[in-house]
Formats: structure tokens, C-alpha cells, sequence
């Protein structure tokens, strides 16, 4: 039995019958299309979120101190203590206030002034789009420097460079070093943000304590030890003695908020596709009705090609192959309009999608396994045939 | 000996009635023998070909195709013989209308497992014996009966089976192509072929080597044909 030979027949009877053959395929093209454009919005949702969150720092650790009693802060000493930590490679705390910001007669009120140190950058993933950010120097030597964010870069200076520029906060005078390149993730954004080193934060805001700490981990490996560390000299400090009654400082694990997201994402993933496969069963079941009504009507073909000497097995083939041909066309129909489905999507509401190979092959299979499945029963009662039968069959 | 048929029943039941449609039939059929059945309408003589032919099996009694018994032989086996063995023609010549004459003509071949190339050639080659070398890509729609016919007995010649059964081959077709058929058949039989034919016009009958009459079901003379 040549199965190219049989291949090329099912093609020219799915032509021969058009409207048929479209109206069989539509159930398999409508479950691959919505499994495709289903699943591939939840993959580029779930790539999105994971995306912002990592754009806020690798392997980040944030610490906040809530404090007990009077000791309500952590000095910016005691936080570089982390820094010897084999597993910690970056500590950047925070001293924080509202400031108004002044460069002439332009001034900028409620800004968010951030005293911090040269580690910020890397444990924060930001950078600079002009001049630099300050150095361990500046923090040692408490000069007075500033990095703007993009947004009072240019409402302070319009475009006038400000790098060498001065700046007047809360009475003194800093000198622009660098612009913050315009960022925004979940955790907000550095656009109305100034920093300056902590050392002259410490004096300027009259505050000596640190309330936010950015930690990064030394590597991925490396994230649970540090947390562990932390919270170990923390609850020395604090003399917090159980996880339960600790209300003096939280952490917040960055990779754990990551599982999290992802495990629910693909929770979400898998009842869309599932919700999108039902489909697909239901095409398979018009396949399986067409293909029925095809052994009916070609009942007299199944006997003259047995007088001929057709074997039961030729004739399954045959049948099977047409149903597998109606549902991989079907298939391939419905992997090419999800695709352009998914992407159209994106283009048109500006969704995040991500088609991935392994569902558009997920999905396609599905829909071969499908014809398979729902072909089998009527190729076979078309094998099972007796030739005189089906030969006198009008 | 081919055929050996011995004491063979076909019983079909209605309901409470029961046709005996073969009655204790025998029959033996050598090689290179050019044999017509005769008989009225209804006398069994399609049920009989039916048998003869493995597409059928008796209700009772004993038939050997070349010395192999038939009711031991599986589906597979049988399919092999009606491939192999045996070329059917029938009265309505039973051509795939989806094909074409070359495309039908190839069948057999394709479920011998001849490859692409072989079976293009001889079905060629076959159609071209019965005449119809100009008429290769038509669909059987497009011929006349007789040409039809003639692309079945070209179909039925592909596998070159030693055998050939005709259930009324020149029934549906008009006296100048049932002739043209009956020369084909006497051609076939002269290079060796074993030929069954089943008719009712007496004229065709006469052509064969011998005339099997049946009447209910049962062989009622069995006569070599003198001349
Ligand atoms: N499938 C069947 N079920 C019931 N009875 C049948 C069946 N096939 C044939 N018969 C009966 O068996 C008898 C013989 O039928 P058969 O077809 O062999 O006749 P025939 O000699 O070929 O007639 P014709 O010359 O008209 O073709 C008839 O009485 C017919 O009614
Ligand atoms: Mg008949």
C-alpha cells in the first residue's frame, strides 16, 4: 500500500469536497487558533511581569526596619555590616525625605531625595544616561553631589546640560554629576528622585538611620544564606526571638515574589489552553462525523477496492490518513491564524504575547492526535467491511 | 484443478423463509478452461460467482481454490488471492469514478506493493492492450460503457492473475462492444487464462469451452460446447 499514493487521494477528495472539508477543519482550526492566542497571552504576560520584576535588580533583597521600642532605625554603619557576608555582593541603604529641590528661580517641591551609596546602581539595576553616579569617595568624604532624575533633570533644566550645574537642597548647594536614565518598574520610578551620598543625607536631614536597604545576593544560589544571615543579625539587634512576633524589619525576597507570580501565571496558562482544547475535542468529534458519513457514501468504493485486494489494514490506512490529512490541515491552518492572531493582538491593544515553539508544536500535535483518536473508529468499521457487502451496497 | 466446489450451500434467511440460493452445488473448473454459467434470473449464478471469487463464503459445504481450502484461509489471505490470483469484471464495471482509467488500473498493483514507477508502466501497458492508449487520463465518466468495460478488464488483467470471473461483462453494453469484450476474453483464454463468465444470451455462452446451466440454486446441466 503506498502511503504517498494515499496521501495525494485524501488531498484531492478534501479539494473535491470543498465547503465540506472547510466546515471540518473549522472545529480544529478554532481550537488550535484560540489555544495559540490563549496560551501565548499567558506566556507573554507571565515574561512581562517577570521581566519588570527582574529589571528591579538581580537577585534583590529588600529589607525594610520597622525598628522596636525607641531603637527605630539601623544605623548606615551597622547596615554595611551585611557587606562582609560571603553571600551579600551589594548593600545600599536608604535615607529618605521630601525635599524641595532649587536650581534659579525654577524649583522642583516634593521631590524624593535619596541618601545612598555607590552600591545603588548595581543592586538596583539603574544607571545614568549622562555624567556618572557618585563613587565610594563621595560617600567618604561627604561631598556634596547630587544625581538627578530624568524628570527634574529637564524641569529643573530644560536643555541646558545640567552636569556641573548647581542645585540648592534644604539650604546647600550640590553640584550635578550625573542624570538618572529614565526607568519605571513596579516598585515606581527614579524620574523625580534625587540622590545624594547618605553620609551628607545623614547631616542635611538630621536623620541617622537607614528604614530601606537593598540587598543583592551574591548570586541566585546565594539568596535564601543571605536572607538567613540577615535576619539572624537583625534579630540580634532587635532581640527579636521568633519569626511570629517579629514586627521590627521585613524582607522582601525578590525571587520568591518571582515564583510566586510565575507559579500562578502558569496556573492561568493551563486553564486557558484547557478551556482552549475543548475545542479541539470538539472538532475531532466533527471529524469524526464527517469521516462516519464518508464510509457510508463510499461504501461501494471500500468493496471494489477489497475485490480488488485490498487488506483490512489498507483500508484503515486510508481512511485514517484522510482524517489525519483533514486534521493536520486543519492543524496548520490554525497554528498560522493563531500566530497572526496572538500578534495581532499585541499590535492592536498593545498586549504582551509570546508564541513559543513548544505550544504551537503542543498545539498542532494535539490536533494530529486528535484525528488519529477520532479517526480510528471509523476507519475501522470501514476495514471491517465484508467485500461482498459493501460491494452490493447501493 | 482450480475450482473445486463440493457440495456447497448459500442459504439466506428471511425472516422464517430461508432462499436456498446455492442447493448442493459442485463443481470443478481446470485450468485453461474457458467456462459460461447460464441460467435465468435469480437462479444463484451471481452468489455462486460471489464464491468463487472469495468475496463470498458458503453457509455449508467445502470449496478449494488451487487445492487450499478457502474457509481455512484469513482475511489477509484471501485479500492476497482476489489480488493476486483472480481479475474481476462485473456488469457494471465498478471503476473508482474518482480516477483515472490509468489511476484504476493501477489499484491492484498498488495493494500488490508495486512501486509507483512499475505500476505506471503496466497499467499503461494494459491499457493500451485493450486499446485505450489514447484514453489513459480519463475519468470513467468520460468513456463510453464499452470503454468502461474494457478499462476494468484491463484493471482485472494488471496483477496478471491466472483467473478471470465475469459477472455478466457484456450485460450493460450494446451487441458491437459486448463482441469487442467477448474477443478480449477469448484472447486471454488462448495465452492461458482461466475464464468464468456469467451470462444470460446464449450467443456469448456459446463462445465458451463449456456451459454450466443453473436453475434454483442448483447445476442442472453441464455441457461441453461442440464447434
Ligand atoms: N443478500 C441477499 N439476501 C437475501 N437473499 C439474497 C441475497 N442475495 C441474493 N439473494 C437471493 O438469492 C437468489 C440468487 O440470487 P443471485 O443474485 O445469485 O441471482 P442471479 O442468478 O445472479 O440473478 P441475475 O441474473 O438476475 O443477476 C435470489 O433469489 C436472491 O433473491
Ligand atoms: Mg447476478
Amino acid at each position: 500500500m503506498d502511503i504517498l499514493q494515499t496521501i495525494k487521494l485524501a488531498f484531492r477528495g478534501i479539494i473535491d469536497n470543498k465547503l465540506r472539508s472547510f466546515l471540518t477543519m473549522l472545529g480544529i482550526i478554532i481550537g488550535v487558533t484560540s489555544v495559540i492566542g490563549l496560551v501565548s497571552i499567558g506566556q507573554g504576560t507571565t515574561a512581562k511581569v517577570t521581566e519588570q520584576i527582574q529589571s528591579m535588580g538581580a537577585n534583590l533583597l529588600t529589607v525594610n526596619i520597622m525598628g522596636r521600642g525607641a531603637n527605630t532605625t539601623l544605623s548606615y554603619e551597622q547596615a554595611m555590616e551585611f557587606l562582609k557576608s560571603p553571600y551579600i555582593s551589594g548593600v545600599a541603604p536608604i535615607i529618605s525625605d521630601s525635599v524641595t529641590v532649587e536650581h534659579g528661580n525654577e524649583n522642583e517641591e516634593n521631590v524624593q531625595l535619596q541618601g545612598t551609596n555607590e552600591y545603588l546602581p548595581a543592586v538596583r539595576n539603574y544607571s545614568v544616561s549622562s555624567g556618572r553616579f557618585f563613587i565610594s569617595q563621595d560617600v567618604d568624604m561627604r561631598r556634596k553631589v547630587a544625581v538627578l532624575g530624568s524628570g527634574i533633570a529637564s524641569n529643573l533644566f530644560g536643555f541646558v546640560d545640567p552636569i556641573g550645574q548647581t542645585v540648592k537642597i534644604k539650604g546647600y548647594n550640590f553640584k550635578v554629576i550625573g542624570v538618572m536614565k529614565s526607568s519605571s518598574s513596579m516598585m515606581g520610578s527614579t524620574d523625580e528622585q534625587v540622590f545624594i551620598p547618605i553620609t551628607v543625607a545623614e547631616r542635611i536631614l538630621q536623620s541617622r538611620g537607614v528604614r530601606t536597604i537593598y540587598i543583592q545576593a551574591a548570586g541566585k544560589e546565594a539568596v535564601s544564606s543571605a536572607k538567613t544571615e540577615i535576619s539572624t543579625k537583625l534579630d540580634k539587634i532587635y532581640r527579636v526571638k521568633s519569626e511570629d512576633e517579629n514586627y521590627a524589619y521585613r524582607i522582601f525576597d525578590q525571587s520568591e515574589m518571582l515564583d510566586t507570580i510565575n507559579e500562578t501565571s502558569k496556573t492561568m496558562t493551563m486553564m486557558l489552553g484547557g478551556i482552549a482544547a475543548i475545542s479541539l475535542l470538539v472538532g475531532g468529534i466533527g471529524i469524526m462525523n464527517i469521516m462516519l458519513v464518508s464510509v457510508t457514501e463510499r461504501t461501494r468504493e471500500i468493496g471494489i477496492r477489497k475485490a480488488l485486494g485490498a487488506r483490512k489494514i489498507d483500508i484503515l490506512n486510508q481512511f485514517l490518513i484522510e482524517s489525519l490529512v483533514l486534521s493536520g490541515i486543519g492543524g496548520v491552518i490554525g497554528v498560522a491564524v493563531g500566530y497572526l492572531l496572538s500578534w495581532g493582538l499585541g499590535k492592536a491593544f498593545s498586549m504582551s504575547t509570546k508564541t513559543t515553539l513548544p505550544v504551537v508544536l503542543i498545539a498542532f500535535g494535539f490536533s494530529i492526535i486528535v484525528g488519529v483518536f477520532f479517526g480510528i473508529y471509523p476507519a475501522n468499521k470501514a476495514g471491517n467491511l465484508k467485500p461482498i457487502d459493501a460491494l452490493r451496497y447501493e | 484443478m482450480v475450482i473445486n466446489l463440493e457440495n456447497v450451500y448459500k442459504i439466506y434467511k428471511m425472516g422464517d423463509t430461508a432462499v436456498h440460493a446455492l442447493d448442493d452445488v459442485s463443481l470443478k473448473i481446470d485450468e485453461g478452461e474457458f467456462v459460461a454459467i447460464v441460467g435465468p434470473s435469480g437462479s444463484g449464478k451471481s452468489t455462486l460467482m460471489n464464491i468463487l471469487g472469495c468475496l463470498d463464503t458458503p453457509t455449508k459445504g467445502k470449496y478449494e481454490f488451487e487445492g487450499r481450502d478457502v474457509s481455512r484461509l484469513n482475511d489477509n489471505e484471501l485479500a492476497a488471492i482476489r489480488n493476486r490470483r483472480i481479475g474481476f469484471v462485473f456488469q457494471n464495471f465498478n471503476l473508482l469514478p474518482k480516477l483515472t482509467a490509468l489511476e484504476n488500473v493501477e489499484l491492484p498493483l498498488m495493494y500488490a506493493g508495486k512501486s509507483a514507477a512499475f505500476r505506471r508502466k503496466r497499467a499503461r501497458e494494459m491499457l493500451e492492450a485493450v486499446g485505450l492508449g489514447e484514453r489513459l487520463h480519463h475519468k470513467p465518466k468520460e468513456l463510453s460503457g464499452g470503454q468502461q468495460q474494457r478499462v476494468a478488464i484491463a484493471r482485472a488483467l494488471a496483477a496478471d492473475p491466472p483467473v478471470i470471473l465475469g459477472d455478466e461483462p457484456t450485460g450493460n453494453l450494446d451487441t458491437k462492444s459486448g463482441r469487442e469484450i467477448m474477443e478480449i476474453m477469448k484472447t486471454l483464454n488462448k495465452n492461458g487464462k482461466t475464464i468464468i463468465l456469467i451470462t444470460h444470451d446464449l450467443n456469448i455462452a456459446k463462445q465458451a469451452q463449456r456451459n454450466v446451466h443453473i436453475q434454483d440454486g442448483k447445476i442442472v446441466k453441464d455441457e461441453k460446447v461442440v464447434g
